[in-house]
């Protein structure tokens, strides 16, 4: 016999507290991975009682970042239930849908390779679909695998469900491409794009012929204006773009929003190109969702950092900016980011081996720390990984009496604190667990549970 | 000044475990013994030019198929070179190149060149984890060799020819001899990456030796400062052996 779905709530809300309590973390999965023991097809019918349904954002980099730009957007007009602290997996999206008591719309960020149970589960009525980067293989596997379990949800969407697709990814846009429900995004603006490809750029070659790929502007790892000369297929026609993109120093980038709804010019309170295709994402979805272009604007502008993501903490005297790294296309856009302001930097890299990074570190070779070692002062390797770290900068040009090793967080942050001023702070997505849960300790940052609530 | 060269083959097909570290390395220990060095990209369609040691990566399926038929053109090539002193460093795909086939699971085959008596089955599950070997190259004192694999394919070495190393923790050629990789004179094949050279600087310097001895030059390489990589080399051997 089952449960009444009310007590397998509650029992799961409980379940939540007691871990905030016992003081094991946030309580983000627990009730949800209780209620998925108790009643897998619980999350079905709790999903299927939102009254305006459910969104799901997946790409391999930005999913955090685009998910909190269309809570921002909708919030002041919707209740939402939002798994907003980054749980992504199945159990995340059940813990989500117990704590939201009264929300009228579903909105969920989803892991890459969670994406086809999820959707199966809780039947959305829009999925945007980022990008895919080669990330975490020894967890994911390659990146054709995920493009297939995508083409597979896809094939099985019922035909009312929009798909709210990256344009200037070729592996993406080949997914669905004849679904009449689809709105395209990209960028329309060749003043930004990079002089050439970067080093580890996937999906070079064409999905349906195997040629190299041509491209009028290439702007992020392999995203852009793309087309393959020999069998003639191109980017699909975006209809939701940015043009005229300005930035703004480490602060913020500007550019205008190019939509059906009409045009409109946008300050985003975050640097870099990377978070202009996430703010492309959130407003192509947040428009599918039925939010107003003035709404879509005023949204991302009031938008913060989501925690890790570009977030600003006073510390050491002076400012320190958490950025979580965890493939070589998100390592690269943060360098590329940072590197834009010539000045010498004070660091401190974190890199941690756990499931949730990945146990295989070799990705930090894809990364571009060659670009930032001119411009690094100091910096302080930590985590799990913390040699591998600091061997992988000297080979990129650091100076060793510029590395230090500290594998202990609290040890680094110390030293870090010692030295004073103002510094930049990468971290691994369990590493950049750890350090937050030390800054928490130390009172200068929230739990992430809290800031999010 | 003394230089020397390695042919990269497909770097912009096979370069999935982060392949340019190899690179790094070799590029980085020259450097810093006042030793030339430079690395010569070889795509689908050029020819084999002329190097101390060549190197192949690994690469995704779909791009290891695409240049699959472009490689056979070197298999003599390859072999000469191999006889007049070259060496060989091949990881992961590039490994399973330097066999004789790849079976798939539906008896579907991808030749490979044919340097060393090898071949490679699909197996079941993939091997993926922490590795750690114990090698013994031209008689020497054994060197420990770490790094990581991810592999569904299955390794056997043919009558005779011998592996890279013994494993001590991880799954090695097909977890079942014991045995990983493979050593046959200049030619080294491995699925260890990590990336494989930085954190093994020993297998670096004897690469950067050998290619120095094709050129009529002492293969003894004056010592680094090694304390990071080999602090880095500590903790991934007790990652592995746990």
């Amino acid at each position: 016999m089952r449960a009444p779905l009310a007590l397998e709530i509650g029992l799961a809300r409980a379940a939540a507290g007691l871990s905030r309590l016992a003081g094991t973390g946030g309580g983000t999965t627990l009730p949800g991975k209780l209620l998925w023991k108790l009643d897998p097809g619980a999350v079905d019918r709790l999903a299927a009682r939102l009254p305006q349904g459910s969104a799901l954002v997946s790409a391999t980099n930005g999913k955090t970042t685009t998910a909190a730009m269309v809570a921002r957007i909708l919030e002041p007009s919707t209740r939402l239930a939002h798994n907003r602290a980054g749980a992504n997996l199945v159990s995340g999206v059940a813990s989500a849908l117990v704590a939201a008591r009264d929300a009228q719309l579903g909105l969920f960020e989803v892991d890459e390779a969670a994406l086809p149970e999820v959707a199966r589960r809780v039947a959305p009525r829009a999925v945007s679909l980022g990008n895919l980067f080669r990330d975490q293989l020894d967890r994911y596997g390659e990146l054709e695998l995920i493009a297939t379990g995508w083409r597979d949800l896809v094939a099985r969407l019922g035909p009312a469900t929009t798909l709210v697709s990256n344009a200037d990814d070729p592996l993406v846009a080949s997914i669905g491409r004849d679904r009449e429900r689809h709105t395209w995004f990209g960028l329309d603006d060749p003043t930004a794009a990079l002089p050439e490809m970067q080093h580890a750029s996937d999906s070079k070659w064409c999905v349906r012929c195997g040629a190299r790929y041509a491209y009028t502007a290439v702007y992020l790892g392999h995203l852009g204006d793309w087309r393959c000369p020999a069998c003639g297929d191109a980017r699909p026609q975006p209809s939701v773009t940015a043009r005229e993109i300005q930035t703004d120093g480490l602060d913020a980038v500007g550019f205008r929003l190019c939509t059906p709804a009409g045009d409109v010019a946008v300050r985003l309170p975050l640097p870099g190109v990377y978070n202009v295709y996430n703010a492309l994402a959130a407003a192509a979805l947040a428009l599918e969702l039925g939010a107003g272009l003035e709404q879509v604007r005023a949204g991302l502008e009031r938008f913060s950092a989501a925690f890790g993501r570009f977030e600003r903490i006073d510390f050491g005297g002076g400012e320190a900016v958490l950025l979580l790294v965890k493939n070589p296309a998100g390592g690269n856009e943060v360098i590329r980011t940072l590197a834009a302001d010539e000045a010498p930097k004070r660091m401190l890299i974190a890199l941690n081996d756990r499931i949730a990074d990945g146990r295989d570190v070799s990705w930090i070779w894809d990364v571009d720390f060659e670009r930032l070692a001119p411009q690094i002062g100091s910096v302080i390797c930590c985590g799990t990984r913390a040699a591998e770290m600091a061997m992988r900068l000297k080979y990129a040009g650091v100076a060793l009496d510029r590395i230090e090793v500290r594998t202990d967080m609290d040890e680094a942050l110390d030293r870090l604190a010692a030295a004073g001023g103002s510094s930049y702070l990468l971290a691994t997505y369990t590493a950049m667990l750890d350090l937050r849960g030390r800054l928490e300790q130390r009172g200068l940052v929230l739990p992430f549970w809290q800031e999010a609530a | 000044m003394t230089r020397i060269t390695v042919g990269h083959l497909y770097p912009e097909h096979l370069n999935i475990y982060a392949d340019r570290g190899n690179i790094a390395a070799l590029e980085r220990r020259c450097a810093w013994r006042g030793i030339g060095f430079e690395a010569i990209a070889i795509g689908p369609g050029d020819a084999l030019p002329d190097a101390d040691l060549y190197y192949l990566g690994g690469g995704q399926d779909r791009d290891q198929l695409l240049i699959a038929d472009d490689i056979a053109r070197h298999a003599e090539p390859l072999r000469a070179a191999v006889d007049g002193g070259a060496g060989v460093l091949a990881v992961c795909g590039g490994y399973q190149l330097l066999g004789h086939y790849y079976r798939g699971h539906q008896g579907d085959e991808m030749r490979g060149i044919g340097l060393v008596d090898l071949v490679t089955e699909a197996g079941s599950r993939r091997m993926i984890g922490n590795i750690m070997l114990d090698c013994r190259l031209d008689g020497a004192a054994a060197q420990r060799l770490v790094g990581f694999e991810n592999h569904a394919g299955r390794t056997f070495l043919g009558e005779g020819v011998q592996p890279l190393g013994q494993v001590v923790h991880g799954h090695g050629n097909n977890g079942e001899d014991g045995g990983e990789g493979v050593q046959q004179g200049s030619v080294i094949g491995t699925y260890v990456h990590g990336p494989l050279l930085p954190k093994n600087p020993w297998l670096s310097d004897w690469l950067i030796g050998r290619a120095l001895e094709r050129q009529g030059q002492n293969r003894q390489l004056p010592p680094l400062d090694d304390r990071l990589e080999l602090e880095a080399q500590r903790v991934a051997a007790a990652i592995a052996a746990r």
